[in-house]
């Protein structure tokens, strides 16, 4: 098979999944298999994807003129890949997660469900293989609306405000800010294409150019940037397979993709260098890491003090990719991968204790680790990787970040890296040090039933702990992968 | 027969109306306008081939040479909006068969139809022809068939709307034909071509301004540009569904069209834009449109009356294009005629559903509607997407040409606005949505989805507002080819 053929197959399989979840609707259990076997084809073809990329070929693939001169088209390079083996890996991972926690949790239109989350998925790997900023945005605005359902999932009061939050914040921000800065793109460069270098370079005043990066980095609201973050917490209505793998992987990842990849390949690093704005900007997610993990500390319901932690750990990587320089962006496309198994382990964790225990809140989880070890012990080792210790794969992507803040000379935001390090330790080990050490709150009535989620969720638990210690051995592959996107030989 | 295909295009309607009134049956009288639409269909785009591969066709009506006789003259622009107008005519007029049954009594369907295919060939006399009395005329004719099915409304407000429109209309159409008599007595021509030539020589007399400022005010008021938009909302709002439908996506385009061929082709660029700085009023009186009447939309709680007032922000969106006087600008106004009829077309005809069965569009009725109406409520966020302008609908395609056009000229503070339009658009269509699909229905009032006669027509706008979003390649081809023949100035 050619390579854009194999591209577009890959992008279609989760849509076939979708249809065989509407078809399949009326016995569950097939129509899970169906969403497994789908899910795990997904990965295959990926991965035959991943050999060809290191191979050094580009797969592309033209769709169609949609007007003159701008083209919906698919290309795949080094840093799409990582984001297409990141989610089409997690995607079948949290669906097994999904049938023990639906069930477990009784939660109903489950065919609704499985169908939005496949179709979501289909929205990921399209932004990993856009070629130009035009399907891109395309791909990422769909990603938008056909995640709409799912935060809304329950249809209760609550779900809709935050369903209202949730689309007027990412529209806002992508059709205000960011179209209006690929237009201005296609004005000034008379192309929407990315291209190693950059396709800014030379085509107006340094100020201008700063002024679009504003409009980039603020447009792309799924990057989380403060203010435009509070679209994440306001998701955590979802259901929880939703935020773990939606909006701790799929849907942020889409955010900070863009972000690094526009700096890459539609400014360049050369150009970010000598931008006005560049600073400023890493200044603005240099805040937005330490603020958000103020705020995290102050929460007590475990799953919006994950969002809060999420939207610090998104700030690494357009920090990463504002520093302009090679560690930097190293560092934050590694983060990408990294992050995603960190962060939905733990979801994935709290998950599991809202289904088995019925708990939320974190004060109230004392004394849960004794009679949860796997989840808790996979919640300290998600932990581990998010504050960026050994032996868990954030260790290096952090690694790398540092660097690049000490060869931008940017001490300050060294220091910052370095303080979110200390609170991250606090705000996230706090859990499973309490669950395990603290004695229960005395008036709850723990019946003796409570034991570890349904199995199908506990397996998927123990896959991306697993995968988060693995990262650490074996991190090569995403290093390679970023060192051909900044143009070293691998 | 082909070589008099103009004129037929225009005659084998006019001709149909008579039939149907005389037929005084519901039957003969619809397949008469069914017959009459898709001939029209069929003509226009015949003639927008030939225009695109021979150029500019010039008929002679009766053999009588121009600048003497009637000339029809066809060039791309005015074959585009032709097709346009032909194209939703073909689409609403099968869907008309079932919705008018409901909300029209019988003794007065045929007159329905009579009145239909007047207001087409209404419409397409004053897109093909080359004259500006001609005009004025088909403008009548369009008019006064408009007043006529608007009446035919259920609500008796229907009349007071009708009686509103009527006095507004009529006071476009003085406007207008004083500003003709005015052209006539400078030049002693009303051939559009003719005209062109002859005015350059008496520019500097000032009955030509005068003339000038007659026909803009007529033209906006007739085009609904704020704030000559009054009679517009309760217009759409109490007519029968078809006839919004029909009326959204055409009347006020050719209205458009004719301030595109008055201005560019008849004045030329260097007098509306240079010396009468047509601009400084257009842009400012658009934007205000797009915001203000975005706004009022947003608190509406009638949907048709909310979609009647977004319509007049997507005409200030047109307008904005061509107020840009670049070919960016004058592509952007000349797709969003085309692309907002598809739409609008579209979210009105879904709103007759909702009315077929409910019988009212009251957004409070309309709770629960996602789940029993699904597939309305479907062609509703269908519609609705391409009105926001998400990519891949035909409303994106209408927003990358005009933030193009304002970028191009540096003018990022009109872009923004733009966008903001669009995100206002997303507050009333979400507002519509939350209800129908987020509120639990009425479980004592039985609705059923629509019939599938309402449905079909509908979701092929609906479609069509996907498809030219996703290729839009050949639309904006021509929209710019169009675009650049009414800047040279020629036609």
């Amino acid at each position: 098979m050619s390579g854009g053929m194999l591209l577009l197959v890959t992008a279609l399989l989760p849509v076939a999944a979708a249809g065989g979840v509407l078809l399949l609707r009326k016995s569950p259990n097939v129509r899970e298999a169906s969403t497994l076997i789908f899910g795990a084809l997904t990965f295959w073809h990926v991965l035959g994807l991943l050999h060809r990329v290191q191979e050094g070929e580009r797969p592309r693939l033209d769709m169609l003129e949609v007007v003159p001169g701008v083209q919906l088209a698919f290309e795949l390079e080094p840093l799409g890949m990582v984001f297409a083996l990141v989610a089409s890996f997690l995607w079948p991972v949290t669906s097994l997660y999904a049938i023990g926690y639906m069930r477990g949790h009784h939660e109903e239109n489950q065919t609704r469900f499985f169908f939005f989350f496949a179709i979501a998925i289909a929205g990921a790997l399209g932004v990993a293989f856009s070629a130009n900023l035009f399907t891109l945005f395309v791909f990422y605005e769909f990603l938008t609306f056909c995640t709409v359902p799912l935060v809304t999932h329950h249809q209760t009061e609550e779900a809709k405000k935050s369903g209202r939050v949730y689309l007027g914040i990412l529209l806002t921000t992508s059709v205000g800010l960011q179209l209006v800065a690929i237009i201005w793109t296609w004005v000034l460069a008379g192309t929407v294409d990315f291209r190693t270098g950059g396709i800014l370079a030379g085509t107006a005043s340094t100020g201008v150019l700063s002024a679009i990066l504003v409009l980039y980095v603020y447009g792309v609201g799924k990057a989380a940037v403060m203010p435009f973050h509070r679209w994440l917490p306001a998701a955590m209505v979802a259901p929880t397979p939703v935020s773990a793998l939606l909006h701790a992987v799929a849907v942020v990842k889409a955010g900070v993709f863009t972000v690094l990849k526009i700096a890459v390949y539609v400014f360049g690093i050369d150009l970010l260098a000598t931008l006005t704005t560049t600073s400023w900007l890493a200044w603005a997610a240099g805040a937005t890491i330490i603020l958000a993990s103020l705020v995290a500390f102050k929460k007590d319901n475990l799953k919006a003090r994950l969002a809060y932690s999420t939207i610090s750990q998104l700030s690494y990587i357009v920090l990463g990719a504002l520093l302009a320089n090679e560690l930097g962006i190293i560092g934050g496309g590694m983060h990408i991968a990294m992050h995603a198994f960190g962060k939905i382990t733990l979801f994935f964790a709290a998950g599991a204790i809202m289904v088995a225990a019925h708990e939320k809140k974190i004060s109230r989880m004392h004394g849960l680790g004794r009679t949860m070890p796997i989840t808790f012990g996979a919640f300290f080792v998600g932990s581990l990787s998010i504050i960026g210790l050994p032996p868990a794969g954030g260790a290096w992507s952090k690694w790398f970040l540092a660097m690049g803040t000490l060869e931008a000379e940017q001490y300050g935001l060294l220091a910052v890296l370095m303080l979110s390090t200390l609170l991250g330790l606090y705000y996230l080990l706090e859990v499973p040090v309490k669950a395990f050490f603290f004695a229960p709150p005395e008036d709850a009535h723990r019946s003796e039933g409570i034991h570890e989620a349904p199995t199908p969720s506990l397996i998927a638990i123990c896959i991306t702990a697993a995968a988060t210690l693995g990262l650490f051995i074996w991190p090569e592959v995403w290093r390679e992968l970023m060192t051909m996107v900044v143009g070293g030989a691998g | 027969m082909s070589e008099h295909l103009p004129a037929l295009l225009v005659v084998v309607p006019l001709i149909l109306a008579p039939v149907a009134a005389l037929s005084n049956r519901p039957r003969a009288a619809f397949a008469a306008a069914f017959a009459g639409c898709w001939w029209a269909l069929y003509a226009s785009l015949a003639l927008l081939t030939r225009v695109r591969s021979e150029g500019v066709i010039s008929y002679a009506l009766g053999g009588w040479a121009p600048p003497y006789g009637i000339e029809l003259r066809l060039d791309l622009v005015n074959a585009f909006v032709a097709v346009t107008v032909a194209t939703i005519g073909a689409v609403v007029i099968p869907y008309a068969w079932t919705s008018v049954k409901k909300e029209i009594t019988e003794d007065r369907i045929p007159l329905f139809y009579t009145a239909f295919l007047l207001m087409l060939s209404g419409l397409l006399g004053i897109t093909v022809t080359g004259d500006v009395f001609n005009v004025f005329v088909f403008l009548e004719i369009s008019s006064l068939s408009a007043y006529s099915m608007i009446a035919l409304g259920q609500d008796r407000r229907a009349l007071t709307a009708t009686f509103q429109y009527l006095i507004m209309g009529s006071v476009g159409a003085t406007f207008i034909v004083i500003g003709i008599g005015f052209m006539y007595v400078m030049t002693g021509t009303l051939n559009m071509a003719d005209l062109a030539e002859r005015l350059p020589a008496v520019m500097d007399n000032r009955t030509i301004p005068v003339a000038f400022t007659f026909l803009t005010v007529g033209i906006t008021l007739k085009l609904a540009l704020f704030p000559l938009h009054l009679w517009l909302p309760n217009a759409y709002t109490y007519a029968p569904s078809a006839v919004t439908a029909f009326m959204a996506s055409t009347a006020t385009k050719v209205s458009v069209y004719l301030l595109l061929r008055f201005f560019f082709t008849i004045f030329g660029f260097a007098f509306a834009f240079g010396q009468m700085r047509l601009n400084m009023v257009l842009m400012p009186l658009s934007l205000v449109a797009i915001l203000a009447m975005s706004l009022v939309a947003i608190y509406e709680i009638n949907v048709k009356r909310l979609l009647a007032f977004s319509s007049v922000a997507q005409i200030g969106y047109m307008v904005l294009g061509i107020s840009f006087g670049s070919v960016l600008g004058v592509t952007a106004g000349l797709l969003h005629i085309f692309n907002h009829a598809l739409m609008k077309g579209a979210l009105f005809m879904a709103m007759g559903c909702v009315m077929y069965r409910v019988g009212s569009v009251q957004l409070s009725k309309m709770a629960g509607l996602g789940k029993k109406m699904p597939w309305t409520m479907a062609a509703f966020v269908g519609g609705g997407l391409s009105l926001i302008g998400v990519p891949l609908t035909v409303g994106f395609i209408s927003k990358w040409y005009l933030v193009q056009a304002a970028l191009e000229q540096g003018n990022w503070l009109v872009a923004g606005l733009v966008m903001i339009g669009s995100l206002m658009a997303l507050v009333y269509i979400w507002k519509v949505v939350e209800v129908a699909y987020f509120q639990e229905a009425d479980s004592d009032v039985e609705i059923r989805e629509a019939p599938l006669s309402l449905l079909i027509p509908t979701w092929v706008l609906v479609i069509a507002s996907f498809w030219f979003g996703i290729d839009a390649s050949t639309t904006a081809q021509v929209a710019t080819d169009a675009a650049e023949l009414l800047l040279r100035g020629g036609s």
